[in-house]
C-alpha cells in the first residue's frame, strides 16, 4: 500500500484514553450484563472520564510481557519505536482489569462462589504475568446494600473475599443492578479511572527507571523511544501539560540522532509523529501560535534532510503529508472555536500540502523509469506483513549501521518503491487535497496553477472560483495559467460548453499579452477562430494531457458530438471576458414618436485572426422591433471582423404609438458557428459589456478627460470613447399648435374667474379630436381640491359641485391654420396661488418611412393664478349715542355698524346688503339696503348702520348668536355673488332701571324746553328712587329739584322737567342724580348712560327789523 | 537582491510586475498575489493605530524585502506618478522605472 505508507497511523492520531477490560460479563446472553455493559460504553460524553473500555472473556490472552532487562550494556537497539507499541497500550495492554463476578453477601453457597471468584482472578493474574496492570473485582448483586457499617456480615465477607483473592479492599467493588445503574456505574467509572492512572504512573516510573542504565553512544534510539513512551503513557493518564514537555524532549533527541541515507526515513518519520503530537497538543491547549511554530521550527529541520536521491519523491511525499496533517489539525482547532486570520489559516498549509505533492510527481516521473520490471522475489515483502520498526526498510529491517549491508538488495528494493511509485494515482492525491482547499477562499490560493489529467467536475467548478478573483483583480498572468488548465480539464471531461468559454477567454483581451498561448492555441489548428464554433468534429488534445485520459476524452466527445439536441449555447459574456467586444448605442436618450429610432452597434475582435459571425440580433424590451435589428450573413457578404478594428452595424426602426412613454432597453447577442452545426450565442446583457469593461471605461474616462480636445480631432473611431446608451425613451410627437391664454390676474375670492384660452393649429393636417383637459394642475395641495371649482359655464356662479379639473371636453376638429377659443371660468373658494393647466391633446396622421401612423400630440400650458379677497368687513355694536358697546343691555336698543373696505384691483358694485337676524330684532322696519348700487374703488369703504335690540331672554344663557350679514357684489360683468358675513356674538347684560328721557332736538335760549323722564322698574321687586336734578349755569328750570318715589315691578314713572336754556351753543343738561337704595351696583354713573348729556341750543331769534337790514 | 518587484494598485491588479528569471514567472505571480492577503492585513491593521499615518512601508511580508530598496523604489514610482503623460490606473511603462528595477534584480549574468 504505497499510497497509504504516508498516512500517519490511526493510533497517532487518536486521543489516547486509559484501557480498562471488563472481563465476567456476558454481554450476549445475559441481560443483566448487557444493561451493564451498555451504562458504560453508551453515552459518553464529555464529562465522563476518558477510559476506552473493552468486554474481554475471563480467560483473554493479554500480550506476553517480555522478561525484563537488567542490563544495556550489549543491547543494539534496532529502531525508534515498534510499529506495534502504540496500538499495544492503547488496545491490548490494559491499565486494569475488572472482573464481574454475581454475588449477594448472603449467598448461600458463600465459600464456594468466593473461591470461584478467587481462581478467576487467579487466571487474570497469571495471564498478565509481569505487567504492573491492576486487577479489581466488581460482585453484581440483586439486593440494595446497606449503608456501610451497618451490615456486619457483609464486611466481613467482603475482608474474606479479598483475602482469597488477594485484592486490597479499594479493588473489591460493588454493583447492585437497581433502578440506578448508570450512577453506580458513573462511581464506580471515577475508581476504575483512578486504578488507571496510578498503572500509568508506575508505568512512567518505570520507563523512567531505565535511563540510568543508557549510554549515550550506543543507545541514542533508546533515548527518543522512552521519552516518546513517557510521554505516550502522560498522555494516557491524561497529563497533556507534561506529555507536551517529554514530546518536546523527545523531538529534540530524535534531531540529535546521527542521519545518514538508510536511516533517515526512520527519524524523519519519527520526527512527524512526535511533530504532530506536539501540534496536536498545543492546539489543544489552546495555544496555537506555539503549534505553528513547533511545526515550522520542524519545517526547517526536516526541508533539507531528502535522504536517498534516488527516492526524492518519498520526501516530497513526506513533506506534502506534513503540512496536510498540519493543515489538518489546524483545521480541526478552527472548528472548536479556534479563529484563524488571513495570514495564518489552513488553506496555507493544505497549498503547501498541494505543491509538495506536485513536487512529488514531478520527481516520480524523474525517477520512475518506464521499463524497469518488478523485481523478484519482492524485497518489499516482509514475513510479518508490516513493519517491525516505523520508517524502516523492509528489505533491512532492525539495521543501524551506516552503509547498506547488501548493495544489491537496496538497489533492487529501491526499483522497487520507483516502480510502486509509478503506479499511484498522484493526482487523486492532489484532489484530496485541492478540495479541502476549496473551503478557504478567504486566501488567495493558488495551488490551483499545477491540475492533474484527471479531473473531476467539481475541479472545474473550483477553477471558476478562482479564475472569477483573478478576472476581478485583473490578474491576467494568472487567469491565462489557469484558463490554460481549465482548458485542459474542459477537454478531458467533455464539457463542451466550458470548453468554449475558456477558449473564448483565453483568445480575449483578457490575457496578458502573452502572445505564445493564443500563438499556440492557433497554430495547433484547433482554433482559428471563424471555424472554432464550427465543429461537428472532435477538437484537438490539449498538449501535457495524459495519452490514457485523452483517448477517454476522445470517446467522451464523440458521444457529446453525436447528440442531435443541445446544440446551442449561450453564453452571457458580462462574467467572462470574451475576444469580441461590443458596445451598442441609441442615437439619443429619446426619440419622438414621429421618428425612426436609429440604433448602432458596435463590434470589436481582439483576437489574433477575424472572425466570421452568422447573425448579430438586437433583442429589445419590445420584441416586436427585434426584427428589424438583425444581420445574418449571407453567402456573397459575410460578416468578419477584422482584429483591432471596429466595425459599425446601424439599423433604425419604427416605434410603436403604444410604446410612448416607455423605455427600449437593448441587448446584444452575436451567434458564432451555423444553424445547421452547432452555435454559440455571446450574449451581451445591456449594451455590451464584459467583466473587464468598466474598468477599461473607467481608464479611458481619465485619460480623455485629460486629453479630451486631442481626441475630438481623431478621425477615426475610438472604441475606449464610445459611450454606451443602452436605453431609450420614446416620446410623444412634437405638437404644432399653440395655444394661449388671457386673464387678467388676480382672481377675486369666490369669484367667477375667465380664462380665455386660444388654440391655433400650425398643422398641416387635420387636427383631430382636439379635447381639452383644464383646471388645477395635479399634484398640488389637496386642499386646493376642494376649494377650486372649474366649469365653462360662466353666466352663473357654479356651486360645490362643479369639479377641480374638466377632464376631456371635446373641441371637435381643427384645420390647419384655424383657430379656436374658449372660455373656462374659475371658482376660488379660498386665497393663495394656484397653478391651472390646460392640456390640449388631438391626434393626427403623419408618415414616418413610408409608414402611416396616427400621432398622439398635446400642448400644455400652465398659469398661476393668485386669488386675493374682494373686501373686507368689520362689524361693530354701538350704543344709540355711538358709544362702543363691549356688552348689550337687554331690550334697550343699540346700533349695529358695517363697513366694507374694498381690497380688488378692480371697481366693485355692491348690489345689495341685508342681515339675518337670529335673537335680535331690528327696532327699525327694514328699509332698503344703504348701499344699493355702490360702486367701491380700491380702498374705498362702504359702512350700513342697523338699529336692534335684543329681547329678553329665557335661557340663562348671556352669550347670544347675532345672525348673518350678506352681501350681494360684483365685479364687471359678472354675475352677482353672494357673500356671507358671519356676526360676532355678543354679550348680554339686563338692567334692572331703564330710564331714558324725551326731549327736542334743540333749545332755543330763553324758551321752554320741556324734558320728559321715564323710569321704568324692570326687576320684580318695588324700586325706590331717589331723584335730585342738579343746578347748572346754562339753565333754569322748573320741575321737582329732588324727590324720592317708588316704582311698582315692571311699570314706568315719569317726571317732567322744564328746561329754560340761558346760553346758546352746546349745553350740558342739569345732571340727574339718581341712587337706588334697594339695588346699590345701580348707580348715577351706570344709569346716566342711557341720558343724553348735551344739547344744541340755539340763540335767540331775532325780529326781523327791516330798518336795521336797511341800515346794513 | 531582489527576484521579483511588483507594483500594486490599490484595487489589488497589478500596475507593474517583472520578474527574473522569466522561467518562474509565473510563481512569482502567485506568491505577489498571495502575499496581497498579508498586505490587506497589515492596511487594516495601520488603519487602527492613528499613530504613524506617514509611514508607508508595512514592514516585512515574508523575510526578504529590503527597506532601502522599498524607498528607491517607492521614489521612482512617484515619479512616474508625477509624470503629466500617465495615466494612474494603467500599467507602468516606463524606461526610468524599469532602470530602476532591473538596477534592483539579482543580476542573472
Amino acid at each position: 500500500m504505497a499510497g497509504s505508507q504516508w498516512e500517519l497511523p490511526p493510533e497517532l492520531c487518536c486521543r489516547p484514553m486509559a484501557f480498562v477490560a471488563l472481563t465476567g460479563l456476558d454481554v450476549v446472553y445475559n441481560a443483566v450484563h448487557r444493561a451493564i455493559w451498555d451504562a458504560f460504553c453508551a453515552n459518553r460524553r464529555a464529562d465522563r472520564v476518558p477510559i476506552s473500555f473493552k468486554v474481554l472473556p475471563g480467560d483473554h490472552e493479554y500480550p506476553k510481557c517480555r522478561t525484563k532487562r537488567t542490563s544495556y550494556e550489549w543491547y543494539i537497539p534496532k529502531g525508534i519505536l515498534k510499529t506495534g507499541w502504540m496500538n499495544k497500550h492503547l488496545n491490548l495492554v490494559p491499565a486494569l482489569v475488572v472482573l464481574f463476578y454475581e454475588l449477594d453477601w448472603d449467598d448461600p453457597q458463600w465459600k464456594e462462589k468466593q473461591s470461584e471468584c478467587a481462581t478467576k482472578v487467579e487466571i487474570v493474574r497469571t495471564s498478565l504475568q509481569g505487567r504492573n496492570t491492576k486487577v479489581a473485582v466488581v460482585l453484581i448483586q440483586k439486593k440494595t446494600p446497606l449503608p456501610p457499617g451497618e451490615d456486619l456480615v457483609a464486611s466481613e465477607r467482603a475482608s474474606s473475599l479479598c483475602n482469597a483473592c488477594d485484592l486490597s479492599g479499594k479493588s473489591l467493588f460493588v454493583l447492585p443492578h437497581t433502578d440506578h445503574l448508570v450512577g453506580y456505574i458513573i462511581r464506580l467509572e471515577n475508581a476504575f479511572y483512578e486504578h488507571a492512572q496510578t498503572y500509568y504512573y508506575t508505568e512512567i516510573r518505570r520507563v523512567k527507571s531505565h535511563k540510568e542504565f543508557l549510554n549515550k553512544t550506543t543507545h541514542q534510539l533508546l533515548f527518543v523511544r522512552h521519552q516518546f513512551k513517557i510521554a505516550f503513557f502522560s498522555e494516557l493518564k491524561q497529563d497533556t501539560q507534561n506529555a507536551l514537555k517529554y514530546y518536546r524532549t523527545a523531538y529534540s533527541l530524535v534531531h540529535e540522532l546521527r542521519a545518514h541515507e538508510t536511516n533517515m526515513l526512520e527519524i524523519k518519520t519519527m520526527a512527524g509523529f512526535i511533530n504532530y503530537k506536539i501540534c496536536r497538543l498545543c492546539f489543544q491547549h489552546n495555544t496555537p501560535l506555539d503549534a505553528i511554530a513547533q511545526f515550522r521550527k520542524h519545517i526547517d529541520l526536516c526541508k533539507k534532510k531528502i535522504g536517498s536521491a534516488e527516492l526524492a519523491f518519498e520526501h516530497a511525499a513526506w513533506m506534502s503529508k506534513q503540512f496536510q496533517s498540519f493543515g489538518e489539525l489546524f483545521d480541526e482547532a478552527i472548528k472548536l472555536g479556534l479563529t484563524a486570520i488571513q495570514t495564518q489559516n489552513p488553506g496555507f498549509y493544505y497549498q503547501q500540502a498541494a505543491c509538495y505533492s506536485q513536487e512529488r510527481k514531478q520527481l516520480a516521473q524523474q525517477l520512475c523509469q518506464a521499463g524497469a520490471s518488478y523485481p523478484s522475489p519482492d524485497p518489499l515483502d516482509t514475513q510479518s506483513g508490516g513493519l517491525d520498526f516505523y520508517g524502516q526498510r523492509p528489505w533491512r529491517q532492525g539495521h543501524q549501521s551506516i552503509d547498506p549491508p547488501d548493495a544489491e538488495k537496496e538497489k533492487t528494493g529501491i526499483l522497487a518503491l520507483q516502480i510502486k511509485e509509478r503506479d499511484v494515482p498522484h493526482s487523486v492525491t492532489l484532489l484530496v487535497v485541492r478540495t479541502s482547499t476549496g473551503c478557504f477562499h478567504t486566501c488567495r490560493l493558488s495551488c490551483f496553477s499545477k491540475i492533474s489529467d484527471i479531473c473531476v467536475c467539481y475541479t472545474i467548478r473550483l477553477l471558476d472560483y478562482v479564475m472569477c478573483d483573478y478576472r476581478t483583480e485583473r490578474w491576467w498572468g494568472l487567469l491565462t495559467a489557469i484558463l490554460t488548465t481549465a482548458l485542459r480539464c474542459a477537454y478531458l471531461m467533455a464539457s463542451v460548453k466550458d470548453y468554449i468559454i475558456y477558449c473564448m477567454e483565453l483568445l480575449g483581451r483578457g490575457k496578458q499579452t502573452r502572445l505564445s498561448v493564443t500563438h499556440h492555441l492557433s497554430t495547433s489548428g484547433r482554433i482559428d477562430e471563424s471555424s472554432l464554433f464550427d465543429f461537428n468534429e472532435v477538437p484537438d488534445a490539449e498538449p501535457e494531457c495524459d495519452p490514457s485520459s485523452v483517448s477517454a476524452a476522445r470517446s467522451l466527445w464523440n458521444d457529446r458530438v453525436a447528440l442531435s439536441g443541445s446544440n446551442e449555447f449561450t453564453i452571457e459574456v458580462q462574467d467572462y471576458i470574451p475576444f469580441i467586444q461590443c458596445k451598442a448605442k441609441f442615437f439619443s436618450p429619446s426619440f419622438h414618436v414621429d421618428q425612426p429610432i436609429q440604433l448602432q452597434v458596435f463590434l470589436r475582435a481582439d483576437c489574433p485572426h477575424p472572425v466570421t459571425l452568422n447573425k448579430l440580433a438586437v433583442s429589445l424590451s419590445n420584441q416586436e422591433y427585434n426584427q428589424w435589428c438583425v444581420v445574418e450573413s449571407s453567402g456573397q457578404e459575410s460578416m468578419s471582423l477584422i482584429p483591432g478594428k471596429t466595425k459599425c452595424y446601424n439599423f433604425s426602426f419604427v416605434a410603436k404609438t403604444e410604446d410612448v412613454g416607455k423605455k427600449i432597453e437593448v441587448s446584444v447577442s452575436v451567434m458564432l458557428g451555423s444553424d445547421r452545426g452547432r452555435c454559440v450565442f455571446l450574449s451581451w446583457r445591456g449594451a455590451g459589456g464584459d467583466a473587464a469593461s468598466n474598468h477599461e471605461a473607467l481608464q479611458a474616462s481619465r485619460s480623455s478627460r485629460r486629453w479630451g480636445r486631442g481626441m475630438e480631432t481623431r478621425p477615426e473611431l475610438d472604441w475606449d470613447n464610445l459611450i454606451m446608451q443602452h436605453s431609450t425613451m420614446i416620446i410623444s410627437r412634437v405638437p404644432k399648435i399653440s395655444v394661449q391664454l388671457s386673464h387678467q390676474p388676480p382672481a377675486l375670492n369666490n369669484e367667477m374667474y375667465c380664462i380665455s384660452l386660444t388654440v391655433q393649429s400650425q398643422e398641416e393636417g387635420v387636427a383631430k379630436e382636439v379635447k381639452l383637459t383644464a383646471g388645477l394642475k395635479p399634484g398640488q395641495d389637496a386642499n386646493l381640491g376642494q376649494t377650486t371649482h372649474v366649469t365653462l359655464d360662466g353666466s352663473k356662479v357654479c356651486d360645490d359641485t362643479a369639479p377641480a379639473l374638466l377632464p376631456d371636453v371635446p373641441l371637435g376638429d381643427l384645420k390647419p391654420g384655424e383657430k379656436l377659443e374658449r372660455c373656462v371660468y374659475v371658482r376660488c373658494v379660498s386665497t393663495g396661488p394656484r397653478v391651472f393647466l390646460f392640456h390640449v391633446a388631438y391626434s393626427i396622421d403623419t408618415t414616418v418611412e413610408g409608414r402611416q401612423i396616427v400621432c398622439k400630440c398635446h400642448k400644455d400650458e400652465t398659469a398661476t393664478i393668485e386669488t386675493v379677497v374682494p373686501f373686507e368687513v368689520s362689524v361693530k355694536f354701538v350704543s344709540t349715542k355711538f358709544e362702543p358697546l363691549d356688552r348689550v343691555a337687554v331690550d334697550i336698543p343699540f346700533l349695529l355698524m358695517t363697513d366694507i373696505l374694498s381690497s380688488s384691483p378692480w371697481p366693485l358694485v355692491l348690489a345689495s346688503s341685508s342681515l339675518q337676524l337670529l335673537t335680535m330684532t331690528s327696532n327699525t322696519p327694514q328699509l332698503q339696503s344703504q348701499l344699493q348700487e355702490v360702486v367701491l374703488q380700491t380702498g374705498e369703504c362702504a359702512s350700513e348702520c342697523f338699529c336692534l335690540r335684543c329681547p329678553p331672554l329665557t335661557s340663562s344663557n348671556n352669550t347670544v348668536a347675532t345672525g348673518q350679514y350678506l352681501i350681494s357684489w360684483r365685479s364687471a360683468d359678472s354675475p352677482l355673488i353672494q357673500t356671507t358675513v358671519t356676526l360676532p356674538h355678543v354679550i348680554l347684560e339686563s338692567v334692572p332701571l331703564y330710564i331714558h328721557a324725551d326731549l327736542p332736538s334743540f333749545g332755543r335760549v330763553r324758551e321752554s324746553l320741556p324734558v320728559r323722564y321715564h323710569i321704568e322698574n324692570r326687576t320684580a321687586l318695588v324700586q325706590e328712587v331717589e331723584m335730585a336734578v342738579e343746578p347748572s349755569d346754562a339753565f333754569m328750570f322748573s320741575g321737582l329739584k329732588q324727590v324720592r318715589l317708588r316704582i311698582l315691578p315692571g311699570s314706568e314713572q315719569q317726571m317732567l322737567y322744564n328746561y329754560y336754556p340761558l346760553m346758546a351753543g352746546y349745553q350740558t343738561l342739569p345732571q340727574l342724580n339718581i341712587s337706588l337704595p334697594r339695588c346699590p351696583t345701580t348707580n348715577t354713573h351706570t344709569l346716566r348712560r342711557f341720558l343724553p348729556q348735551r344739547i344744541f341750543v340755539k340763540p335767540q331769534g331775532r325780529q326781523l327789523d327791516d330798518a336795521s337790514i336797511a341800515a346794513a | 537582491m531582489a527576484v521579483c518587484i511588483a507594483v500594486i494598485a490599490k484595487e489589488n491588479y497589478p500596475l507593474y510586475i517583472r520578474s527574473v528569471p522569466t522561467q518562474n514567472e509565473l510563481k512569482f505571480h502567485y506568491t505577489v498575489h498571495t502575499s496581497l492577503d498579508v498586505v490587506e492585513e497589515k492596511i487594516s491593521a495601520v488603519g487602527k493605530s492613528l499613530g504613524d499615518q506617514r509611514e508607508l512601508y508595512l514592514g516585512l511580508l515574508y523575510p526578504t524585502e529590503d527597506y532601502k530598496m522599498f524607498r528607491k523604489l517607492h521614489n521612482s514610482f512617484t515619479d512616474v506618478m508625477c509624470n503629466p503623460f500617465h495615466n494612474p490606473g494603467d500599467t507602468i511603462q516606463s524606461k526610468a522605472f524599469d532602470g530602476i528595477v532591473s538596477g534592483m534584480m539579482v543580476q542573472t549574468g
